[in-house]
């Protein structure tokens, strides 16, 4: 198999690189999460695509099919997602929180907060 | 025999608890339900930890479903221990957080602290008992989301950044963990733990395998606050509520050392770990940066809990140091060092907790005078200093003894000069706190006003623990020793 | 055998009814007095079984397997604790004295960590192996410095940091250090004479194990780090007499001479020679050390260099090993610890009742106090080693033992110090009670609280009584060097 036969290994490089660029290039704590949950999501497209197995059906008993896909990495990235989810809103929760008491969500205005203290 | 459920019932216990405590919104109720729980759990974990002394491993299957197709707990000796650690520890802090807390946080919101608190512990407890990879990773989120929403009650604002913060580089963390974890079951179809171990290809260069580890080492080496990963720790035990910090600097990074032992050892294999990776030289390089440098910082810290932040950072270089002598003498002074650190500096962010709820601020020049005005309290907290520099008679001794044993087998001196270096380190930035409430009168005479019982006597235990483990030696050593005869007996 | 326990508990329960105890001073040193008495009757209690052969020993605990907290009682612990805790009683007596007309702050703290000096001094003396006197050691360092702080002033909390430093350091860095590799070496840590580690290292590890032992005691002083010794100076003098002329610096010795005889052996010592190079250390402090003494004005300054310089007699009748020196340096143990304590009560007599410290300020001072100069003047004879004066015997045997190891040299070093020491400390009473100093400055000064005269009475009858009577030290040394 060629490398670009593994093209969903490319995918998930490329998503997982993006969100990692956006949590650090960014001082917009919002962004942050927002890079965040696409790092996340990489990760569950990579198990997603595990599971898959050439000319595998879907895990369904049904006439005619022999082969089925894993069905255990869907499973397990449903957990992912749930934890995924809980991360984004406890974040963003903090953002409101930091919102209020500094009236700021850009990292280089509350670091000046904080050092004028 | 004992019943194998009760390794279940040791997490599910504050897990179902928690919600209850959302439901009630009395503070005081609340704590009653988190200490009954607390305490069941703590002696649930004595029990299995007496069985597993015995008998060497009790294991639990969901729903009946044999291993590699269920998920099952599995308990030696080394979880064993650790969960009886953890929830020792939480047990004391608990104590201590009832009047601690009432101070900081405001009575209605006092339900959810305890809730995030059961859900912590619940998370804590269930990465130690559980043998399946992604429940170990399910956990660990578990307890890490709880513990940014504990350290988000920080009366400080900052609090909230540091609580940002943590939760930005732990997600990162846990998503590493999480693809290590899909590449070992990608790898052998299985995620149970003992059975990745049998079913990794042995002997033959695995660059699967090889990627995993380092996904895994990297991500819990965030949640550990391994140098150079250690960037939230500082701030967040500094403006965490003070029994929080208590509570994550005595348990939480002592949990994901264990993980971190748990997949070198029982997954990947002492040969692999250490002999087909270069981890060893990692491992105490990393180590011997982490002593020096977070040794160093802390010296020129204002604020006396971030000082003791980053001396928890440079406590955990030496028990990398310990993992990254590879041998067995290294293993165990590093499972000594986190068995008695955890007292140590549980101790100390108590005793700084009990300065806070008096004084107010724990900044050095608050502390003036405070031997005086707070004479219990800081002998509390010079025994558990003297115990973490290392002075003969503390359980601080007993640890670094072991890794210079450790050190020498190996004929690695220059380790010799860097734990030497590091207790003098420590020394200087104890002794700052110590000449300030000693020998440094405040501006003007105040009266004497000494923390209540109730934070004092958690305290003292604390203390008293870190010096009954320098004395008799025979739990901390024995265990450590059997601990780390087990988890090299996993590898092939 | 339990009184071994007991030598340890008796002050220890002292530090605690004291501490307990601020607001009746009287019934607080009378404490402190009895269990003086006591503690000095429990180790005499000790000696018949030494003699005859029998070590009585006690195990406290054991935290490392094979490395137990543990006593025993052996000939040069016994001439050590005997030596430390005679001298308790007698400073006790004089700080009753000293504290009260001073009228120092905290007395009670004073006495308190006082007493956990001397249980720290006695675990030092009655340690049975490296482990044990390791944490004795640090236990004294960790409970002296309180007392060198005491003032609390910045003068004392920089001298604190000193005192603290540089023994923690030596004593981390080397003594722990060479602690850990004698273990490593030889599997145990007990002290046996004729020592440990005969067949298991090269005469190389040997001479680099000794060296880090050797400056690893940091309370030994020598040079180069001996700078905390007269930092400790600001300590009440009390504190100086006592810790800083006989317990801290003789525990820091007396440790060189029982890892010299019981880890090493004297023979492995003599017969590897790597040791030869530290004789010149010692004798360079010893001359050194003097020499500074000569040019300080202050005189706890002058007498804690002269202790510096004293302390390296025993440093080398250690390194020398042989029978006459290790006799010699014993004998020096106690000796130059009843002469020195005897000066330091003068000097803080002289601080009492006159306020001064500076040596150029005392002529004349002697017809005011005749009898403090005169217990100085007998002090000094013997910290110089002159005959009728207990100080005579060490020096006599060091001097025999540097010619039985063939170093006739030494004896030359010897007898320059001896000159020096004349030089540095005869001057002070002979000017004292000669010269005439400014009669107006001089009207009101008295003679020192009776507590403080009854001190140094004793001190100085004892250096002459253990000229002529020198037998019971004899008897038990013989017991080691044999």
């Amino acid at each position: 198999m060629s490398a670009l036969g593994l093209y969903n290994y490319w995918i998930v490089i490329f998503l997982m690189m993006t969100g990692f660029y956006v949590v650090i290039s960014s001082g917009n704590l919002v962004k942050k999460i927002i890079g965040l949950s696409l790092f996340q999501a990489s990760v569950f497209i990579l198990y997603i695509s595990l599971g898959k197995i050439s000319n595998g059906g879907p895990p369904i008993l049904r006439e005619g099919v022999e082969l089925y896909s894993n069905p255990l990495p869907h499973v397990l990235i449903l957990t992912a997602i749930v934890v995924g989810v809980s991360t984004t809103a406890l974040g963003l929760s903090l953002v409101v929180r930091i919102k209020e008491s500094y009236g700021a969500v850009e990292e280089e205005e509350i670091h000046r907060q904080d050092e004028s203290l | 025999m004992i019943d194998s459920q009760l390794l279940l019932l040791q997490v599910t216990l504050p897990l179902i608890a928690a919600p209850i405590c959302l439901l009630i919104k009395s503070g005081r109720a609340c704590w009653a339900i988190a200490f009954i729980v607390t305490i069941s759990s703590f002696s649930l974990a004595a029990i299995v930890f007496s069985y597993v002394l015995t008998y060497g491993v009790l294991e639990y299957n969901f729903g009946g479903w044999v291993a590699p197709w269920g998920i099952s707990y599995r308990v030696d000796i080394v979880n064993g221990l650790i969960a009886l650690l953890v929830s020792a520890i939480t047990t004391i802090v608990l104590v201590f957080a009832r009047t601690s807390v009432s101070n900081e946080i405001k009575n209605k919101n006092q339900s959810i602290f305890y809730t995030a608190w059961l859900l912590c512990l619940a998370g804590l407890l269930g990465i130690t008992v559980t043998g399946d990879a992604f429940n170990l990773f399910v956990f660990l989120e578990i307890s890490s989301l709880a513990s940014y929403v504990l350290i988000a009650f920080g009366q400080d604002r900052r609090a909230l950044t540091a609580s940002y913060q943590y939760l930005v580089m732990g997600t990162i963390g846990a998503t590493f963990i999480l693809i290590g974890v899909g590449l070992l079951y990608a790898m052998t179809g299985t995620l149970n733990m003992v059975d990745i171990a049998a079913r990794l290809p042995q002997g033959v260069t695995n660059r699967t395998a090889q990627t995993a580890l380092a996904f895994l080492v990297v991500g819990v080496g965030l949640k550990l606050a391994l140098f150079p990963l250690h960037l939230w720790l500082p701030n967040a035990y500094t403006f965490a509520p003070s029994a929080v910090g208590a509570f994550l600097a005595a348990t939480a990074t002592k949990v994901a050392i264990y993980v971190l032992l748990r997949f070198l050892f029982t997954v990947f294999g002492f040969n692999f770990s250490f002999e087909e990776m270069p981890l060893d030289l990692i491992f105490v390089t990393l180590g011997i940066v982490a002593v020096i440098s977070a040794s160093a910082v802390a010296i020129f810290q204002d604020n006396v809990k971030r000082m003791f932040a980053y001396s928890s950072v440079a406590q955990i270089g030496y028990m990398i140091i310990g993992l990254g002598l590879s041998s067995k003498a290294g293993l165990t002074a590093s499972i000594l060092h986190l068995f008695n650190h955890a007292w140590i500096k549980g101790g100390i962010f108590l005793a700084l907790g009990c300065v806070a709820y008096k004084l107010g601020s724990v900044r050095l020049g608050a502390l003036a005078g405070a031997g005086y005005r707070m004479p219990w309290t800081m002998a509390a907290f010079l025994l558990a200093g003297l115990s973490l520099i290392g002075v003969p008679l503390t359980a601080g001794f007993i640890s670094k003894w072991y890794l210079f044993e450790a050190a020498i087998e190996k004929d690695w001196w220059l380790m010799l000069i860097v734990i030497v270096m590091g207790s003098l380190l420590s020394l200087i930035y104890v002794w700052r706190v110590i000449e300030m409430a000693y020998l440094r009168r405040p501006d003007h005479e105040e009266e004497k006003s000494e923390a209540p019982l109730s934070l004092l006597l958690p305290t003292w235990v604390l203390v008293f623990a870190s010096f009954y483990f320098g004395l008799d030696t025979r739990l901390s050593v024995g265990v450590a020793h059997k601990a780390a005869e087990t988890l090299i007996g996993y590898s092939p | 055998m339990i009184s071994l326990l007991f030598i340890l508990l008796v002050p220890l329960a002292t530090a605690l009814a004291v501490s307990r105890l601020t607001a009746w001073p009287n019934v607080r040193e009378a404490i402190s007095l009895l269990s003086g008495g006591f503690l000095f009757a429990l180790v005499l209690s000790l000696i018949p079984s030494v003699l005859d052969g029998s070590q009585p020993s006690y195990t406290i605990a054991e935290p490392i397997a094979g490395l137990p907290i543990q006593l025993r009682a052996e000939p040069l612990g016994v001439i050590f604790s005997a030596t430390a805790s005679f001298l308790w009683l007698v400073t006790t007596l004089y700080s009753i004295g000293y504290m009260r007309s001073h009228g120092a702050s905290n007395q009670s703290r004073f006495y308190a960590f006082f007493a956990v000096a001397i249980t720290s001094t006695m675990g030092v003396a009655f340690s049975a192996n490296l482990f044990t006197l390791f944490l004795f050691y640090e236990l004294l360092t960790f409970s002296t410095y309180p007392l060198v702080t005491h003032t609390g002033t910045v003068a004392a909390r920089k001298a604190g940091r000193t005192y603290l430093s540089i023994l923690l350091t030596t004593s981390m860095a080397f003594f722990l250090v060479a602690i850990v590799w004698t273990w490593n070496l030889s599997g145990t840590g007990d002290f046996k004479i004729g020592g440990i580690l005969e067949d298991n290292a090269t005469p190389f590890t040997i001479g680099l194990l000794y060296a880090l032992f050797v400056f690893g005691i940091g309370k030994a002083a020598l040079m180069p780090f001996h700078r905390w010794l007269p930092a400790a100076m600001v300590a009440p003098t009390p504190v100086s007499a006592l810790l800083h002329a006989v317990a801290v610096v003789k525990a820091g010795v007396f440790a060189i001479l029982k890892i010299t005889i019981y880890i090493f052996g004297l023979d492995l010592i003599g017969e590897t020679g790597m040791s030869t190079w530290l004789l010149w250390v010692a004798s360079a402090t010893i001359v050194i050390a003097s020499l500074i003494a000569l040019q300080q004005d202050n005189l706890k300054r002058r007498l804690a260099y002269s202790t510096v310089s004293q302390l390296s007699y025993i440093v080398m009748g250690a390194i020398l090993a042989n029978s006459n020196a290790i006799l010699g340096a014993t004998m020096h143990i106690t000796m130059h610890a009843v002469g020195k304590i005897t000066l330091f009560f003068c000097a803080g007599a002289i601080l009492v009742a006159s306020h001064k410290t500076r040596v150029s300020e005392m002529d004349g001072l002697g017809r005011r106090m005749p009898f403090t100069m005169a217990a100085f003047f007998v002090g000094a004879i013997s910290v110089a080693g002159l005959p009728p004066l207990g100080g005579f015997w060490g020096k006599w045997h060091l001097a025999l033992g540097s010619l039985d190891a063939g170093y006739s040299i030494l004896v030359a070093v010897l007898m320059v110090s001896t000159l020096l020491n004349i030089a540095y400390l005869i001057p002070i009473p002979l000017r004292a009670f000669f010269f005439k100093g400014p009669s107006q400055e001089y009207c009101g000064i008295k003679e020192a609280p009776v507590a403080c005269l009854l001190a140094m009475g004793i001190t100085a009858f004892c250096s002459l009584v253990l000229f002529f009577y020198p037998e019971p030290l004899y008897q038990l040394v013989i017991e080691i060097v044999n």
